[in-house]
């Protein structure tokens, strides 16, 4: 599963924009990974430009 | 609230903001949505525009400008350089100002504006977008509409509920962190532009003078390099390296589309623009102006159909013609180009500036540049006669512009 590190989120969206299922829900400062939806894909930990997110087997 | 408007606008930067503008003034009831508490902040963006790109939207205001640019400087991995000779100047905005001013504009035609508002979903009926649901500090609403327009940035998920596969491909996102720098001794006239895959893999990095002093410095890389380098750690390195006495003033992060425009910015009922259309210049990275100019020509179609009373996929897709007219077409030109150009490597940037040094600078037009380029990799003239074929017509237009 993906896992946001706390407090290291800067909102920015990129993750949505390249995430296959659509599994990521990003408001002004929350974020949320919809466990059953995502498929592990990894490119939003590829595409964070900070490494907010982290995959964990 | 009203619970019916004729166009709803998604999103509240210089797309949606100039979009709900020119469909009010066309004579629509607008209401534009924008998720976070203000419009302006934060502002995930370099701030630079062109003089002439910047007045096919709004007259430069002062209060609204951080710096005035006089040239474009671009550095080789070795550190050569070359400035190309641009007869107009540009400007490195205050988004913050400048995006609240656009949604004045807004205002002033009588557009409403909400923030802190989150679009839940889209509501449809028969294959058509009717409205909007949203929340706005727990309140829920739904709002009718005869047209929604789409401009909620690079996550796009408006054109997603809408049934447009948004999802960028890797190697179409540039990711990108920016410092704003304070203390560093620069030049405040000239943006610069490395271009060097050890500093940045699949992009290129920027400093912009944003004034005596301090600048926008930042980065972007490939998103299909992100599995093997972290930005912030390539930027942190050339920093160290450009302005080892410079402080920190602000983190920005985000993803850039540089891609060509979506297949699809159009349903019944509904457009998309800017980042969300994809309509970035994707050579660049920069999406003020085109964002803006989807915006204004978005709005228009809008307000010429709630006149019309005619909502269609069809009716809507002269947004569509005017936008490939305007820049979509150049788009497709600049997309081949940025896939040219970052297949080379830091040896053949570094031999193609040797040979743009040697033009004399009154001859260094991106095309006479291009050609040096390839003068240094003649596998890459393949790549290049599909574009010049495809493309002959644009390039002399894009020259004469």
């Amino acid at each position: 599963m993906i896992i946001i590190k706390e407090n290291m989120c800067d909102f920015c969206g990129a993750c949505v924009a390249v995430c296959p299922p659509d599994a990521i829900e990003l408001r002004e400062a929350e974020i949320r990974i919809d466990e059953d939806t995502c498929t592990d894909c990894k490119l939003c930990v590829y595409v964070c430009p900070i490494d907010t997110l982290e995959y964990a087997a | 609230m009203k619970e019916k408007f004729d166009v709803v606008v998604i999103g509240g930067g210089p797309a949606g903001c100039v979009a709900a503008w020119h469909a009010a003034k066309g004579g629509a009831s607008v209401l534009l949505l924008e998720k976070n508490r203000s419009i302006g902040p934060p502002v995930r963006c370099a701030e630079g525009v062109g003089d002439d790109g910047l007045r096919l939207i709004v007259e430069p205001q002062p209060f609204f400008i951080q710096n005035r640019l006089e040239g474009i400087r671009f550095i080789a991995p070795n550190g050569s350089a070359f400035e190309i000779e641009t007869e107009k100047h540009g400007y490195i905005l205050n988004r913050n100002v400048f995006d609240f001013y656009l949604a004045q504009l807004a205002a002033k035609e009588g557009a409403e504006i909400r923030t802190k508002a989150y679009v839940d979903s889209l509501l449809l009926n028969e294959g058509r977008i009717t409205g909007v649901k949203f929340q706005a500090l727990r309140k829920s609403y739904s709002v009718e509409s005869s047209i929604v327009i789409g401009a909620d940035g690079v996550e796009s998920r408006m054109g997603r509920m809408a049934g447009i596969r948004t999802q960028l491909k890797m190697k179409d996102v540039e990711s990108c962190i920016q410092y704003k720098l304070a203390n560093v001794d620069m030049d405040t006239l000239i943006c610069n532009l490395y271009f060097s895959r050890e500093i940045s893999p699949g992009g290129y990095a920027w400093v912009f003078p944003t004034g005596e002093g301090t600048a926008n410095v930042g980065l972007g890389i490939s998103g299909e390099y992100g599995k093997r380098y972290a930005p912030k750690d390539l930027l942190d390195r050339f920093v160290a390296r450009l302005f080892p006495a410079a402080s920190v003033l602000a983190i920005t992060v985000g993803g850039v589309p540089v891609t060509q425009t979506l297949r699809e910015i159009v349903k019944p009922g509904f457009m998309l623009a800017g980042d969300a259309a994809r309509q970035t210049n994707p050579l660049s990275g920069g999406g003020i102006v085109s964002g803006m100019i989807a915006g204004k020509l978005a709005g228009q179609v809008a307000a010429e159909a709630v006149q019309k009373g005619n909502f269609s996929q069809n009716a809507l897709k002269e947004y569509e013609k005017r936008w490939y007219k305007a820049e979509g077409n150049y788009h497709k030109m600049y997309y081949r180009l940025k896939e040219t150009i970052y297949k080379l490597s830091d040896d053949d940037l570094n031999r193609a500036t040797q040979a743009i040094l040697k033009l004399p600078a009154e001859k260094r037009h991106i095309i006479n540049i291009f050609k040096a380029v390839l003068f240094q990799k003649p596998s890459l003239m393949f790549d290049v006669m599909i574009l010049f074929k495809d493309h002959v017509k644009n390039i002399i237009n894009a020259l004469g512009k």
